[in-house]
């Protein structure tokens, strides 16, 4: 064991609070990074091969529909995303988990990255397939604030001095906006829209071929993992950072400290 | 109760309230929300007050009204149904690749007193539906499914159709 804190010793390595030690998570995640790297790198370039080149044309949209290989995924990942980042807030907000505020802060970018990459895939099918780049449906509109509230977890967790209250003011945000996932998955089926109801669900055969959802379902695994590989070796590279600079500081405030003495 | 404890009810109490909150927002204002009305909620709502205002219209491309009017510009006429109203419509424009009869489509425009509906703008909204060209193919070979008529049968029926013909 690293160093554990005296709270380690008093009620021992507990369930998942094991995780949240910021020395156990390097450790661990050190060593399962570069497996989701090169398994996620492999698995997209595999199933985008199979989907971009191998896979059927629509019989009505012909090669467009290829763009679902990345764009559905990308969907998937940009609320799956959401919800991680929600988690983390709910944790540290409840148990004031220091690892789940640094990978909150981390999560938010590339979640905003895929829901972007999500919404310009999406804007690219729609104009050969509906005949538009964009409309204000209740999807499509639900998901541009999705990305919104990405940006505003973004600006919000850096826009204090203390970071504490950044952490606290993005939590409650994060959670706040929790209540558009479900609009995003139900909109298409609660209310007429242009885009198209879900094609996989979990109740129910889906109304896609299988030689076109196996790429598809591949392609969302390998995203998946790659997504997890990028915001693990972000939470990472935060923890480092963090500690860096707590060093820096006590060496700082030592030097600061012989100098008054002296 | 320790801490942890009152911040959890707290979080709750707060997700209650706003998961109501926003539940009472949506109904209310679900009329707003939907992107196009049908055909019947058309016919439903006609009137003086809303006659001559712009709507969406929502609906299947009826079979066999698709009518290409070869003098002047590239004008178009068909009919749009749900399946209990049908509503006429007259357009000039260029249209989606995906239009034809039997596919949804989405219409911007506006009612004439005569009836007629003006468009402005038509979209294609296909459905959830994504298959190869050889199972759309057995489908209609086979004569279960004609695109006309509307949405492909379901998708666990097409393999047998696929290996009836191979």
């Amino acid at each position: 064991m690293a160093t554990p804190s005296s709270a380690e010793h008093r009620r021992p390595a507990r369930t998942l609070h094991r995780f949240a030690n910021p020395g156990q998570f390097l450790r661990l995640s050190g060593k399962i990074t570069p497996w989701l790297f090169w398994i996620g790198g492999l698995v997209t370039v595999g199933s985008l091969t199979w989907g971009l080149f191998f896979a059927p044309d629509d019989w009505q949209q012909g090669d467009t529909v290829r763009i679902m290989y990345v764009h559905v995924p990308f969907a998937w990942l940009a609320s799956a995303g959401y919800f991680s980042l929600a988690v983390c807030s709910f944790s540290s907000l409840i148990w004031r988990h220091p690892l789940a505020d640094l990978a909150a802060v981390e999560i938010g970018p590339v979640g905003a990255g895929f829901t972007a990459v999500c919404l310009a895939t999406g804007s690219l099918w729609g104009k050969p397939t509906w005949g538009a780049w964009w409309v204000w449906d209740a999807r499509l509109t639900s998901v541009f604030v999705l990305l919104l509230l990405y940006l505003g977890h973004i600006a919000l967790v850096r826009a204090f001095d203390d970071p504490t209250r950044g952490y606290r003011a993005g939590a409650i945000l994060a959670l706040v906006g929790v209540i558009n996932l479900p609009i995003i998955k139900f909109s298409v089926e609660w209310w007429n829209t242009l885009h198209q109801p879900a094609s996989i669900g979990l109740t129910g055969a889906p109304t896609i071929a299988a030689s076109m959802l196996w790429p598809l379902l591949g392609s969302a695994i390998g995203f998946t993992l790659l997504f997890a590989a990028i915001t693990i070796t972000r939470t990472q590279a935060a923890v480092m950072e963090q500690r860096i600079r707590s060093l820096l500081m006590a060496k700082a405030s030592s030097m600061s400290g012989e100098e008054s003495v002296s | 109760m320790t801490r942890k404890k009152r911040r959890l009810l707290i979080f709750l109490a707060c997700g209650i309230g706003l998961a109501s909150a926003t539940a009472l927002v949506l109904s209310a204002f679900n009329d707003n929300l939907v992107f196009f009305v049908s055909p019947s909620d058309l016919a439903k709502t006609a009137s003086a007050k809303t006659a001559g205002r712009e709507v969406r219209l929502g609906g299947l491309v009826e079979r066999g009204t698709v009518e290409k009017s070869s003098a002047g510009l590239a004008g178009v006429r068909f009919s749009v149904t749900d399946g209990s109203a049908s509503v006429p419509v007259e357009f000039k424009g260029i249209l989606p690749d995906l239009f034809r009869e039997g596919q949804g489509v989405v219409i911007l425009g506006h009612q004439q007193p005569d009836g007629v509906f003006h468009a402005s703008e038509v979209l294609a909204k296909h459905d959830e539906t994504y298959m190869p060209k050889e199972v759309a193919d057995a489908l209609k070979k086979s004569g279960r499914w004609n695109p006309a008529d509307g949405p492909p049968p379901p998708a666990s029926t097409w393999t047998q159709s696929a290996k009836q013909t191979r």
